[in-house]
């Protein structure tokens, strides 16, 4: 059974790379969407160390996450847009 | 037996991370915060697809109870409706802000579309206050 830090790895490599976009992008619709893309992966880490640990009650972390992201972006968003 | 499911559900791990690798990749390498919006929310919610699933199979496959796998699907069911949700209200906070398209871009259909909807719109006014002013006319006539 392969190890489970092979998968954590790989998808920490994905979340630095993609902290490259939050530094450099030129305007802030750049960062947001790299933020959103961060999320997303960390919600796809916080399932994997929830098989990690063996519990399913972190599961439910992951998802009220989720949850918690999409409603930060779409906050952010209509801020940018000019609505609140 | 069950072991099948462990080696699938590793399988859908690995492919998932692929796709993450994908997204990151198209968020940098992308020269317009447009291509790296499709390219990055197309990409990491397949990825985060397979491996909520993946992990889901996986615990099943390790002797863990049946509820992972429904839990998971809840998750990237949740996540599979939502994620584009959020890129759609991203992309159009970027473009009422203003922000251009790349210079080698050539279709710009939501432009296509508010010029459409503005003639529309001064065609409805225009036959509206030709009504209006027909229908003062004959008010007019009436009276008289």
């Amino acid at each position: 059974m392969t190890p489970m830090y092979v998968y954590l790895l790989l998808i920490g490599i994905a979340v630095v790379l993609s902290m490259y976009r939050v530094f450099r992008g030129p305007t802030a619709v750049d960062r947001l969407v790299a933020v959103d893309i961060m999320t997303t992966l960390t919600v796809g880490m916080m399932v994997l160390y929830a098989l990690y640990y063996g519990r399913m009650i972190y599961l439910s972390v992951a998802l009220v996450y989720a949850v918690l992201a999409f409603a930060g972006v779409i906050a952010f968003a209509r801020y940018l847009e000019g609505g609140i | 037996m069950i072991e099948v499911l462990s080696w699938i559900g590793q399988a859908l791990i690995l492919i998932g991370t692929f796709f993450y690798f994908l997204s990151t990749l198209g968020l940098i390498r992308m020269p317009d915060v447009y291509n790296r919006m499709q390219t990055s929310t197309k990409s990491a919610t397949l990825g985060s697809l397979g491996v909520i699933i993946g992990v889901g199979l996986w615990a099943v496959g390790k002797g863990y109870s049946v509820s992972w796998i429904s839990m998971t699907i809840i998750i990237a069911a949740f996540i599979l409706l939502t994620n584009p949700i959020s890129a759609h209200v991203l992309i159009k906070a970027a473009y009422e802000k203003g922000i251009p398209l790349w210079h080698g871009s050539v279709v710009d259909k939501y432009r296509e579309f508010l010029e459409r909807e503005e003639k529309e719109r001064d065609a409805e006014t225009q036959a509206a206050s030709q009504a209006g002013t027909q229908g003062e006319n004959d008010a007019g006539e009436v009276r008289t």
